[in-house]
C-alpha cells in the first residue's frame, strides 16, 4: 500500500472472453481483493474468478422453511383454535384450503429475507457510498466496457506490477484515487430533499390507495363484479311477482335445527320455566360455551359477575342482580325462557344467542350464583 | 469464444448392455403381455392402455423438447437434441402400440355401450364427442399429426448433419411455432379420451395440463438418464460438463414443482367445491387401499424428488442426476396406473399384468433408441448452435 490516497487500479476490457481470461490471470497473480465489472451478468464468471458457492441459498430455504411453518401454523391456529368456523361443511382444520397461502407466503418471505440479506450483508448497508462511483470506470464498465478493478488494500499490491499485470491481459489500465467528495460524504437521514421525497412518496401512494379502492372500484369497468342478476336483500325484485327481493320461508317450514319456542313474554318465567329441563351437563366445555356467550350478550347489562353493576349502569334502568333469593330459586327453564322472549326492558336473544348456548348461559350463571353464594360445604 | 475441448463424438452405437436389456425386456415385456391377454383380457386391456399412455408421454414428450428448443432458441441442449429427437421418433411405433386398444374400446370405456348411454342423460349430452367412431377419427388424427411434425422435424435436423445449411434451422423454427399451440390441444384431447374419459362423468377442465405435466416429465428424465450415463462414457463430445448437466436438473426440477402444482390445483379445486360429479373420482382413490397409492404418488412424484434435486450441487451430481430421472420415470407408470386403474378394481391390484406393459414400454424405448443411435449421428453435427451449445456456461 504505496499511496494511501489509491483505492484500485483498474482496466478496461472490450469482450467478455477478455475479461473472463483477466479474471482468470487477476485470480491466478494470487490478488484476492478486485472485483469485475460488467454491463450485464457474463456466464461463467463465478468459476473465472474462483468465486466459492454463495451463501445465499441457505437464506433463501431458511426463510422459505420459516414462511411455509409459519403461515400454516398461523392459519391452523386461526381456523381451528381462536375463531372455528364451519366453512362448506369442512372441518375447521382443513389443511388442503391453507396449502396456497403457505406456499404463498413461504416464497414471499424467501424472496424479502433474500433480498434484505444480500443488502444487509453483501452490500454492507447502510453504507451507500463507493469509491468507483461517478468515476470514468464505472460509466465504461455500465455502458460498453468490461472491468477489472484491483484495490489497494490487497495484501498482494504493488501498483507497478497490478499496471504491468493488467495491461499483458490486455487491458486499458488507469488508477482510481479516492476522491475527496467521496472523503468528505457523509449520509445524511435528514437532508430536506430526502425528507421531502419521503413525504411525496406517501402523499402519492396514501392518495392512489384512497382514489383505488374508494372511487375508482365503484366505477366501470371494476363495478362488475357488483352487478350481478341476483336479488339483493332490502331491494325491488323484477324476478319475482311480489316484488320483494327477501324471500319468506315455505309456510310450514322450519330451519334444519331450530325448535319453535312455543311460549311467549305473557307467559310467567318460573311458571313455564318448570315445564323445561336443561338438555346439557354442564362440563368445562359447556360452561366455557356458557362463559363466552354469557361475556359477549348479557355482561354490558349483568355486569362480568352478574351483579348489574356494568359499566351502562346509569344510562338505563339498572337490572337486578342475578343474585337475589328469587332468580336462584327459579328453575333452569325460568332463566331459559327470559333469555328467550325477553323481560321489561330486556328484549329477545333467541336470534343472537342460538337454543343450545342460551342453555349453556343458564348454567354459567348458575356458577356465578353458587361462587357468590358460597357455602361451608362446598370448600371440603 | 473460448472454446472447450469438442472433440465430437457423432455416431455411436449404445453400448452393448443397454441395447441387450432393451431387447430383453422388449421380448420378456410381449410375452408377460401376451400370457396376460390370454389369462385375462380386461386386466390386460388395462395394462396396456397404462403402457400405451406411457409411449405417448415419453415420445411426444421428445417431440415437444425438440419444438421447444427451436422456439425458444436454446442452445445448452443442442448438443443432446438427437435424444429427444429419437424418443420422438417412437411416435409411429406408438401408433402401432395403441392400435390394438381400438377393438377393445368396449372393455375399457363405460360410454362405448350403447345401453348405457341410452340410459344415461349425461352421456347422452356428451355423445357427440364421447363416441366410438369420433373417438378412432381423434386417435388416428393426434397421432397422425404428432408423427407427421416428428417426421418434418427429424427430415430437417439429419439433412442438416449433412448439407450444413442454416436453412434448416429457420424451417423448424417455424415447424416448432405451429406445433406449439396444435401440441397444446391434440395433447389435452388425447389425455381426455384415453385417460379421462375412463370415468365418463367426471369434470376436470385442468386434466390436459396434468397429463401434459407428465409427458415433459417423463421424456425430460429419459433424456436426462440418457445423457448423463452416455455422457459418462464419452458419448456426445468430449468434456460434458456441470453447466450442462445443471440444465437438465435444473429443468427436471422446474416440471416436477409444475406438476406438483399442478396436481394440487386439480385436487384442490375439487376438494374445495365438493360437488358430486367431481369429488367421486377422488374418493374412489381415497379408499379401500388406493389412498396409500395416492400418498405414495405425492411422496414419490413430489416431494422425495424434489428434496434430491433442489441444491445446486445436487443438480451437477451425476448420480443424483440418474437416480432422479429414473425415479421420475418409474412414477410416471404410478400415476398412469392411478389414473387408470382404479376404473378397473375398486381395490389396488399387483401382479405380473401390471409388470408386462412397463417392461413392455421400457423395452421398447431403450430398443428404439439403439436402432436409431446406429443409423443417426448422435450429435447434430450440423447444427448452426452446436458450438455454442457446447461451450455452454451458466
Amino acid at each position: 500500500m504505496a499511496d494511501t490516497n489509491l483505492y484500485a487500479v483498474t482496466a478496461l476490457f472490450r469482450t467478455p472472453d477478455q475479461i473472463i481470461a483477466a479474471a482468470k490471470g487477476v485470480k491466478e497473480a494470487g490478488y484476492t481483493r478486485y472485483d469485475v465489472h460488467t454491463p450485464y451478468p457474463v456466464h461463467g464468471m463465478d468459476k473465472a474468478m474462483g468465486l466459492p458457492e454463495t451463501k445465499l441459498g441457505f437464506v433463501t430455504l431458511a426463510a422459505g422453511i420459516m414462511g411455509a411453518v409459519g403461515m400454516i401454523s398461523f392459519a391452523s391456529w386461526v381456523a381451528a383454535v381462536d375463531y372455528p368456523q364451519v366453512i362448506g361443511g369442512k372441518p375447521y382444520w382443513s389443511w388442503p384450503a391453507f396449502v396456497p397461502v403457505t406456499y404463498e407466503i413461504a416464497v414471499l418471505l424467501a424472496v424479502l429475507l433474500t433480498v434484505g440479506a444480500m443488502i444487509a450483508f453483501f452490500f454492507k448497508f447502510p453504507n451507500i457510498s463507493h469509491p468507483l462511483h461517478d468515476t470514468p470506470y464505472m460509466k465504461a464498465v455500465s455502458s460498453d466496457a468490461y472491468g477489472v478493478a484491483v484495490r489497494a488494500d490487497d495484501p498482494k499490491f504493488d501498483e507497478k506490477e497490478v499496471r504491468d499485470l493488467l495491461k499483458r491481459l490486455g487491458g486499458e489500465v488507469s488508477p482510481v484515487e479516492f476522491s475527496e467528495e467521496f472523503r468528505t460524504f457523509r449520509p445524511r437521514l435528514f437532508e430536506p430533499r430526502f425528507l421531502l421525497l419521503l413525504a411525496g412518496v406517501a402523499l402519492v401512494s396514501a392518495g392512489g390507495g384512497y382514489v383505488t379502492w374508494n372511487k375508482l372500484m365503484f366505477m366501470p369497468p371494476f363495478d362488475w363484479m357488483m352487478m350481478q342478476p341476483k336479488a339483493k336483500p332490502q331491494t325491488v325484485s323484477t324476478f319475482y311477482a311480489d316484488g320483494f327481493g327477501m324471500r319468506l320461508p315455505v309456510s310450514g317450514t322450519v330451519a334444519r335445527g331450530f325448535t319453535l319456542y312455543p311460549y311467549t313474554i305473557t307467559d310467567r318465567a318460573d311458571s313455564v320455566g318448570a315445564l323445561m329441563v336443561n338438555p346439557l351437563v354442564p362440563t368445562a366445555t359447556v360452561l366455557s360455551r356458557g362463559k363466552q356467550k354469557y361475556l359477549t350478550y348479557c355482561s354490558p347489562c349483568h355486569g362480568n359477575a352478574g351483579r348489574g353493576d356494568s359499566r351502562m349502569n346509569g344510562q338505563f334502568p339498572n337490572p337486578p342482580t342475578l343474585h337475589s333469593d328469587k332468580v336462584r330459586q327459579w328453575p333452569d327453564g325460568a332463566l331459559f325462557h327470559v333469555m328467550t322472549v325477553g323481560q321489561n326492558v330486556m328484549p329477545s336473544y333467541q336470534y343472537q344467542i342460538s337454543r343450545e348456548d342460551r342453555w349453556a348461559v343458564v348454567h354459567y350463571v348458575r356458577t356465578l350464583q353458587r361462587a357468590l353464594n358460597a357455602q361451608e360445604s362446598d370448600l371440603q | 469464444m473460448n472454446h472447450h475441448d469438442t472433440t465430437l463424438v457423432p455416431n455411436n452405437e449404445l453400448p452393448a448392455g443397454a441395447v441387450r436389456t432393451g431387447w430383453i425386456l422388449t421380448a420378456l415385456g410381449a410375452a408377460l403381455a401376451v400370457l396376460s391377454y390370454l389369462t385375462d383380457g380386461h386386466r390386460a386391456a388395462f395394462n396396456h392402455l397404462i403402457g400405451f399412455t406411457f409411449l405417448a408421454s415419453v415420445s411426444v414428450g421428445g417431440l415437444f423438447f425438440v419444438a421447444l428448443e427451436y422456439i425458444a432458441g436454446a442452445v445448452w441442449s443442442t448438443p443432446f437434441r438427437r435424444l429427444s429427437e429419437f424418443l420422438a421418433g417412437l411416435l409411429p411405433v406408438t401408433l402401432l402400440f395403441g392400435l390394438p386398444l381400438i377393438p377393445q374400446l368396449h372393455t375399457l370405456f363405460h360410454w362405448s355401450h350403447a345401453d348405457a348411454v341410452a340410459a344415461d342423460p349425461i352421456l347422452q349430452a356428451k355423445a357427440p364427442y364421447l363416441n366410438e367412431t369420433f373417438f378412432i377419427v381423434r386417435f388416428a388424427v393426434v397421432l397422425g399429426l404428432w408423427s407427421l411434425f416428428a417426421w418434418l422435424f427429424r427430415r430437417n435436423s439429419m439433412k442438416q448433419d449433412a448439407d450444413r445449411d442454416q436453412r434448416h434451422t429457420t424451417t423448424n423454427i417455424k415447424l416448432a411455432a405451429a406445433f406449439i399451440p396444435l401440441f397444446a390441444v391434440t395433447v389435452s384431447v388425447f389425455s381426455m379420451d384415453w385417460l379421462m374419459s375412463l370415468e365418463p362423468h367426471w369434470f376436470s377442465t385442468i386434466f390436459g395440463i396434468y397429463y401434459f405435466t407428465g409427458t415433459a416429465i417423463t421424456a425430460l428424465a429419459v433424456v436426462t438418464y440418457a445423457m448423463v450415463s452416455l455422457s459418462e462414457r464419452g458419448y456426445f463430445f468430449a468434456g460434458v460438463r456441470e453447466d450442462h448437466y445443471y440444465s437438465f436438473g435444473a429443468l427436471l426440477f422446474g416440471l416436477l414443482s409444475f406438476w406438483a402444482y399442478i396436481a394440487f390445483s386439480q385436487f384442490m379445486l375439487i376438494w374445495y367445491a365438493n360437488l358430486p360429479e367431481e369429488n367421486f373420482w377422488f374418493i374412489a382413490r381415497w379408499q379401500n387401499g388406493w389412498e396409500w397409492v395416492s400418498i405414495a404418488l405425492v411422496v414419490l412424484h413430489f416431494w422425495l424428488p424434489y428434496f434430491m434435486l433442489v441444491s445446486r450441487p445436487s443438480k451437477m451430481n451425476t448420480g443424483n442426476l440418474k437416480r432422479s430421472a429414473a425415479l421420475l420415470v418409474a412414477v410416471h407408470f404410478l400415476d398412469l396406473y392411478w389414473l387408470a386403474m382404479p376404473t378397473y378394481s375398486k381395490t389396488p391390484v399387483f401382479g405380473y399384468h401390471e409388470l408386462a406393459f412397463p417392461l413392455l414400454a421400457v423395452g421398447i424405448v431403450i430398443a428404439g433408441l439403439a436402432v436409431q443411435m446406429k443409423r443417426y449421428n448422435s450429435v447434430p453435427v450440423g447444427d448452426p448452435k452446436l458450438q455454442r451449445g457446447i461451450d455452454f456456461t451458466l
